[in-house]
């Protein structure tokens, strides 16, 4: 028990600190950060630098619609943040849902990509500098994606069982900063990979 | 509020009237614990436990090191020896304990109920455990105890291509990996933790110029993780894509690059050094006033200087790099980050200095651990700057002159630093204080050995004496000197063996520590010893750094002259 | 016990008042140390300060003048702790706190002046040398040596005199007058490694699927020792370093030598029978002979070396049958393979090898 009782009339007006969830998932999205650049700059060092195989510019083809589908999925969830604060639980389940959809669009948009690679030419991680890069790079990218994409499914299912309210804004918000951050990692790779790097 | 008080040291009586019913429920009320205080004792002990082990291997290397061509370790068993040492002592015992402190100190000292994500916080400790674990169990898989298993043989920064499939063909490089890969997400998770709970859970009046420097060290620490650890995490996941999935990131038969393996690891490995040793420094400037009976000198200066050397410890890794042959200009760039990275340091040095000068100095053992640790950490400092300059450091890169540099650091500072913090704050955790008079005995011991032992290490450096080596040649007149540091091994090991057996009785027979055995000044000594699951019974409002000061001495409190 | 303790400590905080006592006791303890600690009988020198060549003489002025700067301010920081510690400490328990002093601005703003000054200082006498040791100027007179490091032998190979030599590296000794410089191109055929003899100079790395670079002007004859210092695997200490700096007539000998081809002696044919019939010449070369193997070092001039198995042990006939019957024994992980020869193969083998010369 406190033997000193601390307290002083000075700071009982306003007190008021960042919220733990934001902070926490910047803090996550800082770490993150860190493992994507050192994939970037393994995939970046090694261009060029493959003793054979297919190269970039022979076998990889921009994946243009796939990307507006991604990016318009931060879009639509930025919506449906809106929405939410709003309390309109309608709309925030509309934008929501389409989020998902364009978030799936771009994971089937990627294996279909990834098909072709494997075995119209033959590119495997195992193929060449090329193939270990870029599999890596845009599989981990892949990864985060499918990871957001299970967390936005629990999220639609608790608000189609209608037990998301007002007071959850600031968890969606806090899961919307991580959609943002794929976002934003795909621009980082989709340039280096697909526009730079060729 | 008296009266809030008592009602709820009421209720606590009134859930648990007999306390626990068996053995079996106490076990298990630590086993699911979320309580920042319990977690923090767990990671300290789990610690503890590796560093008697870590410790032990040292002493294994120092008996095989005594006399050249020794036959007490043949050269595989050595090499796992020396690999896990490092292993053991940087990621199972350095990070742990130091992220166990912050566990328990940070929310008490910013007058928060508990960390902001208690549940990550179990998660986090329980990963990082599971990872000691699995790496240790690679000494009984493979062949079994007896060929020492398949314990990690590749040295701690495990140079690429040696742990290729093709040089490593055994399953060493994978637990290295994987275990630490796991341990990793520990370490993270509790990093992003110390952050949020500092950023949001700070007590009414406490800004971030009020919180004592330790809170700050780890915010700065916590931060520095994210970047730090990750590294290391994506490179050991390359590596396992490179050993399983045929991938060819540091294949050098494919045209993969050795050398990026080295960057990679360095941009984790020189950034870990400094979470390794930032903690005790903040651990220094808070048992350093304590003694000296002074406020810190500098706060603000300190706070800038931490966050300087968090900044341009990012920029340095290469200096580990200087003989793989990078360009004159490239090595010119690392010779002068490193050398400017000194000089914040050096100023904590100096406001150390000033706080003690003037001031009315009690050499309890953390204050004399703590003293120690400036002049070895001045001496560790300087043996940097030797190594900063590249020419110097082509000479003495890898040789025995770096292990008693970095050990300088990470025994002389960070081991030291956490002997004292135990000192200082086992009174507080338990309730009862340590023996002074065991404490002395260690303190003495381990300070003599220590010295015996890392200053013969850097005379053998200058000799020429390379490191990782299981034996060295009679001729080359290293043999008195390596029998000389052993002996200072020994010399340490016995006052850990003193420390440990203080550490035990004195939970049962140390003297009643009350609530604030040290006349402190911040916030953990407002609670009882030990603290009460909530912490604190009402919110604490600050109005200084040091909120104690100013209830005891209310005719000349911080706050009049805005500190 | 208790008595025992407190005077032991008591003993160590009256140092302030001992001051005159002690010192001359801790300085003689020091001298004992440092004269039972020089070592045993004739050692071979691998001090850094006792480099006898050009890019190594360099270092080791910058290393003293590290070490000068570094050495005053540690003298002047520990000082001033052990005055702290002694003028500062409790005397009395008056119960009174001392003034409570929270910074002082000029004291600051000179103690972070003062280290900025030092570094810029030692920063530029640093990098004078760096560029000096990294970018020399290649005389034509130069001696070129490709050094490849294997698990755990050094191969050496002279491109433009076409020789191919293992362990034992021989060079020419330099003069102000006479320069002759060796400038050695390094790779690696495994993993890494790194030359380093302290007496020639710094060490550089050998790293696969890279070339590294870096010169040695050795001013005076003799033998210099150095080991492996990157560590590469489990027989990473044995991974030893003899570089024989000649004088210009004993290395136009020795190259002379090196050049012959291996030596036919029809006595004991009988041993290049086998050599040739077993599974030695996948690794290994002697020119003369279907011997062509590159995993291992070449055998051509097996004689002219004064040590086997990267100087791990002398070569002597004994040497050599131990080596060839079991390398674990020698060197534990090696990796050359224990022959399964019989005692009379193994014989016949030895007694071919110690013809080349």
């Amino acid at each position: 028990m406190n033997l000193y009782p601390i307290a002083d009339a000075r700071y009982s007006g306003a007190w008021e600190l960042p919220s733990r969830g934001p902070v926490a998932m910047l803090s996550l999205i800082v770490a993150e950060s860190a493992i994507f650049m050192i994939f970037l700059i393994a995939y970046i060092f090694y261009i060029g630098k493959s003793l054979n195989g297919p190269t970039p510019v022979q076998v990889l083809e921009v994946p243009w619609l796939n990307s507006i589908c991604l990016v318009s999925s931060s879009i639509t969830i930025w919506r449906s943040e809106r929405a939410i604060e709003r309390v309109d639980i309608v709309r925030f389940k509309g934008w929501w849902l389409a989020t998902i959809v364009l978030g799936t669009t771009f994971l089937v948009g990627t294996a279909t990509e990834w098909r072709r690679l494997l075995y119209e030419y033959g590119l495997t991680i195992r193929t060449n500098l090329f193939g270990t890069t870029f599999y890596s790079l845009v599989g981990l990218h892949a990864a985060h994606v499918i990871i957001g994409l299970l967390m936005l499914a629990v999220v639609l299912m608790l608000a189609l069982a209608n037990k998301l309210g007002e007071e959850h804004a600031d968890k969606i918000k806090t899961l919307a900063l991580y959609w943002h951050f794929v976002d934003v990692v795909w621009v980082v790779v989709f340039t280096t990979v697909y526009l730079l790097g060729r | 509020m008296e009266e809030a008080v008592s009602t709820i040291a009421e209720k606590d009586k009134a859930l648990s009237p007999d306390g626990y019913q068996t053995f079996f429920e106490g076990i298990n009320s630590w086993i699911i614990t979320v309580d920042h205080k319990r977690l923090g004792i767990l990671y300290i002990i789990y610690s503890l436990v590796f560093l008697l082990i870590g410790g032990a291997e040292a002493i294994c290397i120092r008996i095989q090191l005594a006399q050249p061509n020794n036959h007490f370790l043949d050269p595989a068993s050595f090499n796992r020896f020396f690999t896990m040492h490092g292993t053991t002592m940087v990621f199972l015992v350095g990070m742990p304990i130091l992220f166990g402190f912050a566990n328990y100190l940070v929310p008490l000292m910013i007058g928060a109920r508990d960390m902001a994500f208690p549940r990550l916080n179990a998660f986090s400790f329980w990963l990082t455990a599971f990872g000691g674990l699995f790496l240790y169990f690679s000494f009984v898989g493979g062949f079994g105890l007896y060929g020492t298993g398949t314990a990690p043989d590749v040295s701690w920064w495990a140079y690429a291509p040696l742990t290729a499939k093709a040089f490593s063909p055994g399953h060493s490089t994978d637990y290295w990996a994987l275990a630490l890969i796991v341990s990793g997400f520990g370490t993270l998770g509790t990093a992003i933790n110390i952050l949020s709970t500092i950023v949001s859970m700070r007590c009414r009046g406490m800004t971030l110029m009020r919180m004592p420097l330790y809170a700050w060290l780890m915010f700065v620490v916590s931060g520095l993780t994210l970047i730090t650890i990750t590294p290391l995490t994506a490179a050991q996941l390359m590596l396992l894509i490179d050993r399983y999935f045929g991938g060819h990131f540091f294949d050098t038969q494919a045209g993969g690059s050795a050398v990026v393996w080295m960057h990679f690891f360095w941009i984790f490995g020189h950034p870990e050094v400094y979470v390794l040793v930032l903690p005790v420094f903040g651990i220094t400037s808070e048992v350093i006033p304590v003694f000296s009976r002074k406020a810190i000198f500098g706060y603000p200066a300190m706070v800038g200087a931490s966050v300087s050397i968090a900044f341009v410890s990012i920029s340095v890794w290469a200096h580990h790099m200087y003989t793989v042959g990078m360009t004159s200009t490239s090595n010119a760039f690392f010779t002068l980050s490193t050398m400017v990275v000194g000089i914040p340091t050096g100023i904590k040095i100096f406001n150390w200095l000033g706080t003690m000068w003037g001031g009315k100095i009690r050499f309890a053992t953390p204050m004399l651990f703590c003293t120690a640790l400036v002049f070895q950490f001045l001496v560790a400092g300087l043996t940097g700057i030797i190594q900063s300059a590249s020419p110097v450091d082509w000479q003495l890169h890898n040789s025995y002159f770096v292990i008693a540099h970095f050990h300088y650091v990470l025994v002389g500072a960070t081991v030291m630093g956490i002997f004292a913090a135990i000192y200082f704050w086992y009174p507080k955790a338990t309730g009862h204080m340590m023996s002074e008079t065991l404490g002395k005995w260690h303190f003495w011991l381990f300070v003599i050995g220590f010295h015996i032992t890392f200053d013969t290490m850097h005379v053998l450096g200058l000799m020429g004496m390379p490191r990782s080596i299981f034996t060295y040649q009679a001729d080359r007149g290293w043999d008195r000197m390596n029998l000389v540091a052993s002996l200072g091994g020994f010399l340490q090991g016995i006052a850990v063996l003193i420390f440990s057996y203080n550490l035990v009785t004195s939970y049962f027979r140390g003297e009643v520590a009350g609530d604030d055995p040290w006349d402190a000044w911040t916030l953990e000594w407002s609670t009882s010893s030990p603290p009460p699951e909530y912490n604190f019974a009402t919110e604490p409002v600050v109005m200084s750094r040091r909120p104690l000061w100013d209830l005891k001495h209310p005719e000349d409190p911080d706050w009049r002259y805005d500190q | 016990m208790k008595n025992k303790t407190f005077s032991l400590f008591k003993c160590v905080r009256s140092l302030g008042r001992l001051r005159g006592v002690s010192i001359p006791f801790a300085l003689a303890g020091l001298l004992l140390l440092g004269l039972y600690t020089r070592g045993t009988g004739t050692s071979v020198d691998t001090s850094i300060f006792s480099s006898l060549s050009t890019p190594g003489i360099a270092i080791t002025n910058l290393t003293i003048l590290v070490f000068c700067i570094t050495g005053a301010i540690f003298a002047a920081v520990a000082t001033l702790l052990v005055v702290v510690v002694v003028r500062f400490r409790n005397q009395g328990e008056d119960g009174t706190e001392p003034p409570q002093v929270y910074g002082g601005r000029q004291l600051e703003l000179a103690w972070t002046v003062m280290p900025i000054v030092i570094v810029i200082v030692l920063f530029l006498a640093t990098a004078r040398v760096i560029f000096a040791v990294q970018d020399p100027v290649k005389p034509g007179s130069a001696i070129d040596v490709t050094v490849i490091g294997h698990q755990f032998w050094w191969e050496f190979r002279y491109p433009k005199l076409g020789i191919t030599t293992a362990n034992e590296l021989h060079i020419p000794v330099s003069s102000s007058k006479h320069p002759v410089p060796t400038f050695l191109k390094l790779m690696s055929a495994d993993v890494n490694h790194s030359f380093w003899v302290p007496q020639l100079g710094g060490k550089t790395d050998l790293i696969p699927n890279r070339v590294n670079e870096m010169w040695v002007e050795p001013l005076k004859t003799g033998l210099y020792l150095g080991q492996c210092a990157q560590f590469c695997g489990v027989e990473h200490a044995k991974m030893l370093l003899r570089v024989y700096v000649d004088s210009p007539e004993q290395f136009s000998a020795w190259i002379d030598n090196q050049l012959e081809p291996g030596h036919r002696d029809p006595s004991v044919e009988n041993g290049r029978r086998i050599f040739e019939a077993e599974a030695c010449v996948n690794c290994h070369s002697i020119s003369g002979t279907k011997a062509t193997g590159r995993f291992g070092p070449d055998l051509t001039h097996l004689m002219s070396r004064s040590t086997i198995a990267s100087g791990v042990s002398e070569n002597n006939v004994d040497a050599l049958r131990d080596w060839i019957r079991s390398p674990d024994n020698l060197k534990q992980g090696s990796l050359m393979p224990a022959m399964q020869l019989s005692d009379e193969e193994i014989d016949a083998v030895v007694k071919y090898l110690v013809t080349l010369r």
